[in-house]
């Protein structure tokens, strides 16, 4: 595996939403590295204040050289992030972590809630590529249609089936994306790729135990290094102990994981 | 650039461990040291100091283990390691694999843990140092922290001291009232150098969920909130004892090794600096070489505790 630590440079700079940000980065030798499910950590100044990289998934590639990510603001780093400027530098360390586990021959649905979706655009563009006769069926999820739309268009280009859900009924189907995953017709060795917050990642997890389907989860946790070396980012692990986030994961095979009601 | 850096005279000693240049990486902030060599060309450092290791392995503290406060960060890893065992069996190839000298941090519950630890250790081959890590409660006396009591420190030093065959730096904590006496405690139990400061004790909340950051409550807090502790420290232990003193708390820049020279250190590890930057080890040697380069200075050693009172 080959990491980078790189100065890459603003392309563009994009508000999706009230608060959800779209950057593009311009970096070859991130992007042709990539895989989805992989992430970036990103330092938001050169201060010392905030003073920890922040944690990014990839959300899509192009052309080789193109990476995007895609976030929400929810406190100072993303803030910070949210008014940079097209042409400005960002330092970048990546790709890390392992990404998603991709089998094309079963039949698969990607889940993804919030800024989960993140990663599963660029898993969706990969797969859409790669599992030519058996695309992925996407359900994704937000609060509210104006969270959900732009993300919404993007799979649909992909032209994937796309099942979207909004929690307030504003778009698509009135409700949670377990829900609509419970409405579908699964055949028994469907995969299962999810991401989004842990109460949707634990209830698709206890849904796929019982039917016996194949599931993997991208896990989020506070991070400092990125790269295996705090032992900070940790999950816990069902036997025993814990695993590291940014190493072993951020995707996990759900029946690893020790799943805790929180 | 090879043979001008060649003229350019980094070395520094403690005692009979002979660095190429003063910067090292400091415990549990680099990994196995194999985690950065896709950034860091090993080879180019002083040293690198590896993840406290103890008897048996540790699973550590529960999530969340960090959180980020002003300019610095709160831990509480709750030395989560391999043991000594695996450590010397998975980890040793490939460090002495990198070219670069070795330390091994160790750490204990007990006075007889530290001892073993130490023993096993003897005959690895590849190690340059043991360093101590004695901000460890001693389960013994009632969980008081080994480096707080001069007693505890020396005892710990001398068992160490013992079983190695390799130069021994004991790492001092700070959260004692006055670490100049702990300082020459451990000189007394035979340390050939010590290295300081470990984390600071701290905390921190959340007032909106009212939950601490992180899951233990209290942590260590490390990265440059820490530098003018640490720097202080450094040079009060400096005058206080005889054997070379390495600093550490808050390091990232050229400056900053420059400042803990001056106050006496005679190498420096950096810690947190490396998860913002994993180059800035690498990064900080090259602007050592400048600097003493600009400076017309016969060596780097000039700087060591020429600090400017009068
Ligand atoms: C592997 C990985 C991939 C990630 N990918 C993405 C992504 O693609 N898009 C994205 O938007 N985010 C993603 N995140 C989460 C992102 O890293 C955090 O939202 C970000 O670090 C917050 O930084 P901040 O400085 O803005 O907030 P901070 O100042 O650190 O925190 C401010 C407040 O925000 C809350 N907060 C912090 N982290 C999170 C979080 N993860 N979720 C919700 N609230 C949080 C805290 O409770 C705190 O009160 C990812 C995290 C990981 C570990
Ligand atoms: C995540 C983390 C883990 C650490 N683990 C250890 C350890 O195992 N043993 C040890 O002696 N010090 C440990 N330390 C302390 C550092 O080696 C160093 O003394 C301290 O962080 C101050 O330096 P800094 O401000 O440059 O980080 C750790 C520090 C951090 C941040
Ligand atoms: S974030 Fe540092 S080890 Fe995972």
């Amino acid at each position: 595996m080959t990491q980078f630590q790189q100065k890459t440079q603003i392309t563009r700079i994009e508000r999706l939403a009230k608060d959800i940000v779209r950057i593009t980065l311009e970096s070859p030798e991130i992007t042709s590295r990539a895989q989805p499910g992989q992430f970036v950590m990103i330092r938001t100044g050169n201060g010392h204040d905030p003073l920890l990289r922040r944690p990014f998934s990839i959300s899509q590639t192009s052309n080789g050289k193109y990476f995007q990510i895609l976030f929400k603001v929810v406190g100072r780093g993303t803030e910070i992030l949210s008014h940079c400027c097209e042409g400005e530098y960002l330092s970048v360390l990546g790709p890390l972590g392992r990404g998603f586990h991709v089998d094309c021959s079963a039949p698969n649905i990607l889940l993804g809630g919030g800024m989960g979706i993140a990663p599963l655009l660029f898993l969706g563009k990969y797969m859409s590529r790669k599992c030519i006769s058996n695309p992925p069926k996407v359900v994704i999820g937000a609060r509210t249609v104006s969270e959900l739309s732009p993300l919404l268009h993007d799979f649909k280009e992909l032209g994937l089936p796309v099942y979207p859900a909004t929690d307030d009924g504003s778009l698509g189907y009135h409700g949670f994306v377990i829900d609509v995953l419970q409405e579908m017709n699964l055949a028994a060795d469907t995969r299962i790729s999810v991401c989004g917050p842990y109460p949707m990642m634990f209830a698709v997890h206890q849904f796929c135990r019982a039917k016996e389907l194949a599931c993997q989860v991208s896990m989020e946790t506070t991070m400092a290094c990125g790269m295996g070396a705090c032992l900070g980012c940790i999950v816990p692990v069902e036997k025993g102990g814990y695993a590291h986030a940014c190493s072993d994961g951020p995707v996990f095979d759900a029946e690893e994981l020790l799943w805790e009601v929180k | 650039m090879g043979s001008e850096m060649k003229e350019v005279d980094l070395s520094v000693s403690l005692g009979s461990l002979k660095l190429k240049n003063p910067v090292m990486t400091a415990s549990g902030t680099f990994g196995y040291a194999r985690e950065f060599a896709p950034y860091v060309n090993l080879q180019r450092l002083g040293a690198v100091v590896v993840k406290g290791i103890s008897l048996e392995p540790r699973i550590g503290n529960p999530s969340p283990r960090i959180v980020e406060t002003s300019c610095g960060m709160l831990n509480a890893i709750g030395l989560e390691n391999v043991g000594v065992k695996r450590f010397i069996a998975e980890k040793m190839d490939s460090l002495r694999a990198s070219n670069v000298p070795v330390i091994v941090n160790i750490l204990g519950d007990t006075l007889d843990e530290y001892r073993e630890i130490a023993a096993q250790l003897a005959d690895v081959e590849g190690i340059a140092a043991i360093e101590v890590n004695i901000s460890c409660p001693n389960v013994k006396k009632g969980g008081v922290a080994f480096g707080t009591v001069p007693e505890m420190a020396e005892a710990v030093t001398a068992a160490v001291k013992k079983q190695s065959r390799v130069p021994v730096i004991v790492k001092l904590s700070p959260n004692v009232t006055d670490i100049t006496v702990i300082a020459r405690a451990v000189e007394a139990g035979g340390a050939d150098s010590v290295s300081l400061i470990n984390t600071l004790i701290g905390m921190s909340i959340d007032s909106k969920s009212r939950r601490p950051g992180l899951a233990n409550i209290i942590g260590g807090l490390s990265g440059p909130a820490i530098k003018p502790v640490a720097l202080r420290m450094v040079y009060q232990t400096a005058q206080a004892v005889s054997i070379p003193v390495i600093g550490i708390g808050g390091i990232e820049t050229v400056e900053d090794i420059l400042e803990f020279m001056l106050a006496g250190a005679t190498a420096v590890q950096i810690g947190t600096a490396n998860f913002i930057n994993p180059r800035v080890s690498e990064d900080a040697v090259e602007g050592l070489a400048q600097y003493v380069k600009e400076q017309k200075m016969g060596s780097i050693r000039e700087l060591i505790g020429a600090l400017v009172t009068a």
